[in-house]
């Protein structure tokens, strides 16, 4: 249990507790975040990051574990595959199994095309499952899109691409009309009124959500839909190469049974990654609240096809990871903990910033806490500060836990922590790919009939995302998706396909002079917890 | 990613019957890894949200069936383990559009779950210690709000109905409880009906596109002097 250090801590923490409920923490001004953030966020820390030497970022940085990836060789020769041999053959192909591939699937369906999901684990495995804050949209008489355009906006340090963040606000209150038409539970009031709560860098409450729930209300309602709709799901399948044909075009993918190795092809008019995060790459060491298949599979297949990326360099460490137990360490406490009343406090039980601060200011802001000002809780693994729970429950009377983070209470209580009661410790989890494929508002990167929709776009958010617009964007960028690329099959005409890029590919690798040993896509991390007859290989 | 700072305290587990010596703060899951398994089945999110991790175990000299999620429970010494990475629960396909909340529909789609014996098995069973029993016969009911509620922290693990002798599929019958509820039941949103049929008007249309063409420098200013609502 607690250590020493531990214990006293909380003792303070507890003691304080009555006045730092009260208290509010002043908000830092632009120029002293401009500052914690050059000197304690990862994304600044010049030597975790490497240039790019071949392909479309080609001079560009990208994270070292990234460039590993990128400029790796394929999992397959090009004659490995007999491209004459077609195992599924549809309008649209969707790669990736999370809510923004279920969403596109849905319109493709909806528009009249064929459309098949292929995942490389189950359909829900996906960082959409786990998101537990909630999903904005200006839908309040005191809100607007516009005002919700401003906070993305600068939350994103002024980065994100106009066109597709107007999308993203402007089409965000239809979007939680089509999941509520769709049967997702929002928290509301009796008489329908949604109930809304503020994200970090939000200047009105419009933070909707399925208690802590969110990500997975959404996403098995998603997946119960696209089981309604006989939409073919193929899991346990990860696509490995994009196929393009003679002309250029994108025109399938090729396939691996994760199970028996099989090789397949499917021939599809348009393709749509939709595969997500990068966490388990672990950058800079950092642990993650990601699923399982976040490896960014999906930015390897479209660079090695020629489409582009946009801020890969930049990520979202969530401020709140938890730090003790280590059975969870790095797991999401979500966000929505702060937006309830909980405040961040350090070692000495005090009050050090404002707790609804962007994310990218608060993982910097613990950061300094726990290293240069030395005010970190040390645990016999780690450190990190606490988030004092209990001033939920103060603030908003006794139940309030239970009743709107539950998934919180729960994972704690397992092992014998009562967030009623007791303190949490946190430490900056990696989070978030806030980069990835560059697209236009028709969601189409620059390489013909590739489309991107969630994580594993770049350039809707900027250079950090505020809570909530991340499942917003797999709803609204998925649903466009899905329409585009359905709408643009009806027209396309394939030439033969070919798979002459991974030669191609293979050749600027080797006229680089970079010697890896590496292939990829990655599809799985590796993990043996420290046993030595794995490690010492 | 290795266990930091390990602590040599070991325990016996047996994997399938077969045993291994692992770290005894690890999870099911992690021991799962240092004993050298590289998962493709049975591991999602490894957090407590997706279910896939669904795990049936007994401590050796307890006479007692137990049942995890692999990514949340700590080893313990002689747990005898295997894992369910699947389990064929039986999802019957409607149209939400075209149901209605009505007791007929679960007697349609789901009649097992009248078969019910009240056994309790699948409440003793849940990973997520819900109260399952209790929401299926919400269902029989035909009372849906009360079977979302009851079933909402579900992550549909199917754990439940490995264990039922009436074979009922408890989780789809919630989940098409709580699409019921969500859709039919639930309040109407006055605020989000205005709000989309105002951005469908072009209302915001104007003050949008100025923003988007606004210079950088301009934006800070807004950004920085925003009003923030209490």
């Amino acid at each position: 249990m607690y250590n020493k250090e531990m214990t006293e801590s909380i003792k303070k923490v507890e003691a304080a507790r009555a006045e730092n409920t009260t208290f509010e923490p002043r908000r830092m001004t632009a120029e002293e975040k401009d500052t914690l953030l050059a000197t304690y966020h990862p994304d600044y820390k010049q030597d975790e990051f490497r240039v790019l030497q071949i392909g479309p970022n080609k001079g560009g940085k990208v994270p070292t574990e990234l460039a590993a990836l990128l400029q790796a060789h394929s999992r397959i020769t090009a004659d490995a595959v007999d491209l004459s041999r077609i195992d599924y053959d549809v309008d649209v192909l969707v790669i990736g199994g999370g809510g923004a591939g279920a969403s596109a699937a849905i319109e493709a369906d909806n528009n009249g095309a064929s459309v098949m999901i292929v995942t490389k684990l189950r359909m829900g495995d996906a960082n959409t499952m786990m998101a537990e804050g909630g999903i904005q949209a200006a839908d309040k008489p005191n809100d607007s899109p516009a005002i919700h355009y401003v906070d993305a906006f600068g939350g994103g340090h002024f980065a994100a691409k106009p066109e597709l963040l107007y999308k993203l606000v402007n089409e965000a209150p239809e979007a939680i009309q089509w999941l509520s038409e769709l049967g997702v539970e929002f928290d509301k009031l009796p008489d329908g009124t949604m109930v809304t709560t503020h994200g970090g860098g939000t200047s009105r409450k419009r933070m909707h959500a399925a208690k802590d729930y969110s990500g997975a209300e959404i996403m098995r309602t998603l997946r119960d839909e696209v089981l309604n709709r006989n939409i073919p799901v193929v899991d346990f399948t990860a696509a490995i190469e994009l196929i393009k044909d003679e002309e250029g075009k994108i025109a399938g993918a090729v396939l691996m049974n994760m199970e028996t190795g099989e090789l397949l092809v499917a021939k599809a008019k348009t393709v749509i990654i939709a595969t997500g995060g990068a966490g388990r790459l672990h950058y800079q060491g950092f642990p993650t609240s990601n699923h399982y298949g976040a490896t960014a599979d999906g930015l390897i297949l479209g660079y090695r096809v020629g489409a582009k990326l946009l801020y890969a360099d930049t990520l979202q460490y969530h401020p709140t990871g938890a730090a003790y137990p280590e059975q969870i360490f790095g797991a999401l406490v979500t966000e929505k903990v702060r937006s309830l009343g909980a405040k961040l406090v350090n070692v000495n039980g005090e009050v050090f910033m404002h707790p609804l601060e962007t994310r990218d200011v608060s993982a910097a802001s613990i950061i300094r806490e726990c290293s240069d000002r030395g005010n970190g809780v040390h645990t016999d693994d780690g450190v990190g500060v606490w988030l004092d729970t209990p001033m939920i429950e103060i603030k908003g009377g006794e139940g309030t836990i239970e009743k709107r983070i539950p998934a919180m209470m729960r994972m704690f209580a397992k092992y014998g922590i009562d967030i009623r009661k007791e303190p949490i410790l946190v430490y900056p989890t990696l989070h978030y790919q806030n980069g990835g494929l560059e697209i236009s508002a028709d969601g189409m990167t620059n390489v013909e009939n590739l489309y991107v929709a969630g994580e594993a776009v770049g350039g809707i958010h900027g250079r950090n995302r505020l809570m909530g617009n991340s499942l917003l964007d797999i709803i609204v960028f998925g649903r466009n998706a899905g329409k585009e690329a359905s709408a643009k099959s009806k027209r396309v005409e394939l030439a033969p396909l070919t798979l002459k890029h991974i030669d191609a590919f293979e050749a600027e690798i080797q006229a680089a002079g970079i010697e890896t040993q590496t292939v990829s896509p990655k599809l799985l991390p590796t993990y043996t917890h420290g046993n030595p007859r794995f490690e010492a290989k | 990613m290795g266990v930091r700072n390990m602590e040599q305290n070991l325990v016996n587990i047996f994997l399938y019957g077969k045993k291994y010596e692992v770290p005894s703060n690890l999870t099911i899951m992690g021991a799962m890894e240092y004993a050298g398994y590289q998962l493709k089945r049975g591991c999602g999110c490894r957090n407590g949200f997706c279910g896939a991790c669904a795990t049936i175990y007994r401590v050796k000299g307890d006479r007692e069936l137990k049942v995890c999620l692999a990514c949340q429970t700590k080893v313990e010494n002689d747990m005898y383990i295997a894992t369910l990475p699947f389990f064929p629960l039986i999802k019957q396909p409607y149209n939400i559009e075209e149901v209605k909340p009505t007791e007929q529909i679960m007697m349609q789609l789901y009649p097992e779950i009248y078969a019910c014996i009240g056994c309790n098995a699948c409440t003793n069973s849940c990973t997520q210690e819900l109260n399952v029993m209790q929401y299926i016969a919400y269902a029989q009911r035909g009372e849906y709000e009360k079977c979302a509620e009851e079933s909402f922290d579900c992550v549909m693990c199917g754990v439940c109905s490995s264990r039922c002798p009436a074979g009922i599929s408890h989780p789809q019958v919630a989940m098409l409880a709580r699409r019921l509820n969500g859709k039919y039941l639930a309040p109407a949103c006055g605020h989000l009906n205005d709000r989309v049929r105002e951005i469908k008007d072009g209302t915001f249309e104007e003050l949008l596109q100025n923003l988007m063409q606004k210079p950088i420098e301009e934006m800070k200013e807004l950004y920085n002097n925003r009003e923030i609502e209490k």
